[in-house]
C-alpha cells in the first residue's frame, strides 16, 4: 500500500480545475499534514488518496497497486451518524470485516474507553456534542485498525478543548502503526502534530518537507506568505 | 344532519354481528396486503435508491406513476389473471379473500416502493461516501439505510395501509362482495349507498375511519416509545 | 443495534415468504373446507334481500354454502362464459337462451318471476298514471320529453327497458332527456330521485330502496312487466372444475316445492316480491 505516489494528477470537475498537476509521495509512517488555504484542493486530494475518486489525468498508485489494499478510514468534518446508540455507530465500520459478534463488541468497548466515551456507549448518538461526535468517528475508524487514516479538517468546528482531545487520540492511533494524513488550514494545529508537511496552494503541491524544516525555512513563496498571513510575526520553531 | 348521524349509529346496532365480521375481514385483508407490500416495496425502493443501472430514471418514473394506479384497473387485471379462463385459473382463487389480498398487495407495493426510494435516496446522499470506504456491499447499505430511516418508512407503510383500507375498486371486482365471505367495509359502504341507504353508508364510513385512525394512533405511540427506548 | 437488525433481517428474509405463503394457502383452503358453490346472479335479486332469506334454508337442508356474486345480468353471463361461476341465476330470457345455445350453460329452468314497475315524480308531468298499458306509458314519457333514467348496463332490467322502447316504436337515444347511467338499480334510482326522472325498476329493489325523495310508482300491473328468472348450470363439460353435484342440488332444490315455497314466503313490508314459476317438467338441455 505504501508509498502512495501521485504523478501529475489533474482533476477538474465541471471544467473548473481543482488540482492542476499534483506530484506527491506519501510514506507509511507518522502524521503528514496537508496544509493550505481554503479552496486549495485539500478535500479533493484527500478523496483521491483514499481511492474514492479517480483523477482526470495522471496516475495514483498505492505501493504499486491500482487500489488501496488494506483498510482505509476517513474522517469528515460532519461524520455520518445513524439513529442508533453510540456503540452501534462505532460498530458500523466493523460490519464488513467478517468478525464475530463477540470480537466486534470487544473492539467497540475497548476503543470507546480509549476515546473517553465508554459511559455514553448506550446513549443515542444524535445527542452528542460536536467534540464527542468527532471522538465517536475516531473510535469508529480506530476499531477498524486501518493502515491509513485520513482526516479532512476534523477540528474546524470544535472548541480548543475538543480539538486537543482529537489531536491526542490521533497521536495515539499513530503510535499503533496507522499512517495519518490530516488536512487543515490551521497553522497552529499543523505545528502541534505534524511530522511532515505537504503544502498545497492553487491545486499544486508547493512544498513537502519535515515539519521542523518547513516552519523554520519555508522554500516556496506561497508557503512563506501563508505562514506570514496567519502569524504576522516570525515564530522560532523549537528544534 | 346530527339526527341522521344518530339514526345511522343506531342502524349499526342491527348489523352488529355482520359488522364485526366485516371489520375483521377488512383489517385482515388490508393488513396482510400491506405486510406483503412492505416486504416487496421496502427492499425494492431501497435497491433502486442505492443502485446505478440503465433505465433507472424510467424505473423511478414508473414507480412514482404507479402510486396513482386506479384500483379498478388493478382489480380488472387481477380478475382476468385469476379467472378460470385466465393464466392462474387453476388456483381457484377468484372471489376469495386471497384474491383480495393479492390485488391490494399489487396496489400498495408500488406506493411503498416509491416513497421508500425517495426516503432512502435522501439518506443515501449523506452516507454513500462513508459506506463505500467501509466497504459496504449494496445489500448491507440497503439494510442499514432502511434501519436508519425506519421512522420515515413507517409513515410510508401507513400510507400503504391507508390506501389498502380505503380502496373499493379492486376488492369489489376480485372479491365479488359475497355476503359473509368477501364483504369488507368499503364494499359494504358501496352496496348500502347503491341501495339508497345513505345514513347506514355514512355510519359505516365513520366506523372505517375510526379503525384507520386507531391503527395510525397505535403506530404513532409505538414509534414514540421505540424512539425513547432505542433512539 | 444495526448489527442485530441485519441478522434479524437475514433470518426474516428466509422465514417470512414461507410463512406468508402458508397464511395465504390457509385462507384459500379454509374457504373450501365446507362444500361451496358460486352463483352468479344480479344486483336486483341480491338487493331485494331474497338470497339472505333463501340461502340459509338451502344450507340447512343440504349443508352446501352458496357464494353469490351479484353483478349485472350481462356480467353474470360473462362470468359463466369464463367459468368463474357454477350456477347462473338471471332474468333475461333471450340472453339465457343464447347462453345455452352457445354451449356455456345446461339445464335451464324457470324459477320465479317478479315484476317491473315504472317510477316517477309524484306530480307526473308526462301523465304516465293514465296510461292504458306499458307501451303507452313509454310513449307518454317520450311525448312529454320527460327525463328518463336508464340503467344502461346490459342488465336484465336494461334489456327489458330497451324492449319496451322498441315495441313502442321509439329510439330512446333520440330523446333529449334520456340519461344512460351505466349503473345498477340502486344508483339509477338514486339518480332518478335526484333528477325527478322516470325509471324502470324491479319491484324488489324499489321496495327496499330508502332514498325515494319525490319518487313513487306511477305505473304497474301490465303482464308485459312480468320479469321471469331462469337458473342454469355452467356447462361442466366445458369447464370440468364446475362443482356439478352441488350445483345440481341447488338447482333441484330451488325448483322443488320446498324451495319454491321459501321463495313465495319472502316478503318485504308485508308484500310478496317473487312468485314461484318452476315447472315440474322433465329436464331439458
Amino acid at each position: 500500500m505504501f508509498p502512495i505516489r501521485l504523478d501529475n494528477v489533474r482533476f477538474a470537475p465541471n471544467g473548473r480545475p481543482v488540482l492542476a498537476g499534483v506530484d506527491l509521495t506519501l510514506g507509511g509512517d507518522g502524521i503528514s499534514v496537508l496544509l493550505g488555504p481554503n479552496g486549495s484542493g485539500k478535500t479533493v486530494l484527500m478523496r483521491l488518496v483514499a481511492g474514492l475518486q479517480v483523477p482526470d489525468s495522471g496516475s495514483i498508485d498505492w505501493g504499486g497497486a491500482a487500489a488501496p489494499g488494506d483498510a482505509v478510514a476517513m474522517l469528515f468534518q460532519a461524520p455520518m451518524l445513524i439513529r442508533a446508540s453510540v456503540a452501534a455507530n462505532v460498530a458500523l465500520g466493523l460490519r464488513m470485516l467478517g468478525l464475530s459478534r463477540a470480537e466486534r463488541d470487544r473492539r467497540v468497548a475497548a476503543v470507546l474507553g480509549r476515546v473517553g466515551l465508554a459511559d455514553r456507549s448506550a446513549d443515542s448518538a444524535r445527542l452528542l456534542s460536536g467534540g464527542e461526535i468527532q471522538r465517536l468517528a475516531l473510535a469508529r475508524a480506530w476499531a477498524m485498525r486501518p493502515r491509513l487514516l485520513l482526516l479532512d479538517e476534523p477540528t474546524a468546528s470544535l472548541d480548543p478543548t475538543a480539538t486537543e482531545a482529537v489531536e491526542r487520540i490521533v497521536r495515539e492511533i499513530r503510535t499503533e502503526g496507522t499512517k495519518i494524513f490530516l488536512s487543515t488550514h490551521n497553522l497552529a494545529q499543523a505545528m502541534r502534530i505534524a511530522d511532515d508537511i505537504v503544502f498545497i496552494a492553487a491545486g499544486r503541491i508547493g512544498e513537502q518537507a519535515p515539519a521542523a524544516r518547513f516552519f523554520a525555512r519555508p522554500q516556496s513563496s506561497e508557503a512563506r506568505l501563508f505562514i506570514q498571513g496567519e502569524l504576522p510575526w516570525r515564530i522560532s520553531f523549537p528544534t | 344532519m346530527a339526527q341522521t348521524l344518530l339514526d345511522a349509529l343506531a342502524l349499526l346496532g342491527d348489523l352488529q354481528h355482520d359488522l364485526l365480521a366485516i371489520v375483521l375481514l377488512s383489517v385482515t385483508v388490508s393488513g396482510l396486503a400491506v405486510v406483503f407490500a412492505t416486504l416487496i416495496g421496502l427492499p425494492l425502493g431501497a435497491w433502486v435508491a442505492v443502485s446505478r443501472f440503465c433505465g433507472r430514471s424510467a424505473a423511478i418514473v414508473a414507480l412514482n406513476s404507479m402510486m396513482g394506479l386506479p384500483s379498478v384497473v388493478v382489480g380488472v387485471v387481477v380478475y382476468l389473471a385469476l379467472s378460470r379462463t385466465g393464466p392462474l385459473g387453476t388456483l381457484g382463487l377468484l372471489f376469495t379473500p386471497s384474491a383480495m389480498v393479492i390485488a391490494q398487495t399489487l396496489l400498495t407495493a408500488p406506493l411503498i416502493a416509491a416513497l421508500t426510494r425517495q426516503i432512502v435516496e435522501d439518506a443515501w446522499r449523506g452516507y454513500a461516501i462513508e459506506l463505500r470506504l467501509m466497504r459496504y456491499s449494496r445489500w448491507h447499505s440497503m439494510s442499514l439505510l432502511l434501519y436508519d430511516c425506519r421512522y420515515s418508512l413507517l409513515v410510508a407503510v401507513l400510507a400503504g395501509l391507508g390506501r389498502a383500507m380505503s380502496e373499493v375498486g379492486a376488492v369489489m371486482i376480485v372479491g365479488g362482495n359475497i355476503y359473509g365471505f368477501t364483504r369488507v367495509m368499503t364494499t359494504t359502504i358501496a352496496l348500502e349507498t347503491s341501495k339508497g341507504d345513505l345514513p347506514l353508508a355514512i355510519a359505516l364510513g365513520v366506523v372505517l375511519m375510526t379503525v384507520v385512525v386507531g391503527l395510525n394512533s397505535s403506530a404513532l405511540v409505538l414509534s414514540r416509545w421505540a424512539m425513547r427506548r432505542y433512539g | 443495534m444495526a448489527n442485530f437488525l441485519s441478522d434479524l433481517i437475514d433470518r426474516v428474509r428466509l422465514g417470512l415468504p414461507r410463512a406468508a405463503f402458508g397464511v395465504t394457502l390457509a385462507l384459500a383452503v379454509s374457504a373450501q373446507a365446507q362444500e361451496t358453490i358460486t352463483v352468479a346472479s344480479t344486483t336486483s335479486t341480491e338487493q331485494s334481500g331474497l338470497f339472505q332469506y333463501l340461502l340459509p334454508a338451502f344450507e340447512k337442508a343440504t349443508g352446501i354454502k352458496v357464494h353469490v356474486v351479484a353483478v349485472g345480468t350481462g356480467q353474470a353471463l360473462d362470468m359463466g362464459r369464463r367459468g368463474d361461476a357454477d350456477v347462473v341465476l338471471v332474468h333475461d330470457r333471450p340472453a339465457e337462451d343464447r347462453f345455452i345455445v352457445e354451449g356455456f350453460g345446461v339445464d335451464r329452468r324457470d324459477v320465479m318471476y317478479n315484476d317491473f314497475v315504472i317510477v316517477g315524480p309524484k306530480r307526473d308531468p308526462a301523465g304516465v298514471r293514465e296510461s292504458a298499458d306499458v307501451l303507452d306509458a313509454f310513449k307518454r314519457v317520450a311525448a312529454a320529453n320527460a327525463t328518463f333514467a336508464s340503467r344502461g348496463d346490459k342488465s336484465g332490467t336494461h334489456a327489458a327497458e330497451l324492449r319496451f322502447w322498441k315495441d313502442a316504436g321509439i329510439d330512446p337515444r333520440t330523446l333529449a332527456n334520456y340519461k344512460e347511467l351505466g349503473a345498477g338499480m340502486g344508483p339509477t334510482l338514486n339518480t332518478a330521485a335526484g333528477l325527478g326522472a322516470y325509471a324502470l325498476a324491479d319491484r324488489g329493489t324499489w321496495l327496499s330502496f330508502k332514498n325515494r325523495q319525490d319518487l313513487t310508482i306511477v305505473f304497474a300491473g301490465d303482464p308485459r312487466l312480468f320479469n321471469p328468472y331462469g337458473v342454469m348450470m355452467v356447462n361442466p363439460r366445458k369447464f370440468p372444475h364446475v362443482r356439478r353435484e352441488a350445483a345440481q342440488r341447488f338447482i333441484d332444490w330451488i325448483t322443488a316445492p320446498s324451495g319454491q315455497a321459501t321463495i313465495a314466503a319472502y316478503k318485504v313490508n308485508g308484500e310478496q316480491l317473487f312468485f314461484p314459476s318452476a315447472q315440474q317438467a322433465a329436464k331439458r338441455d
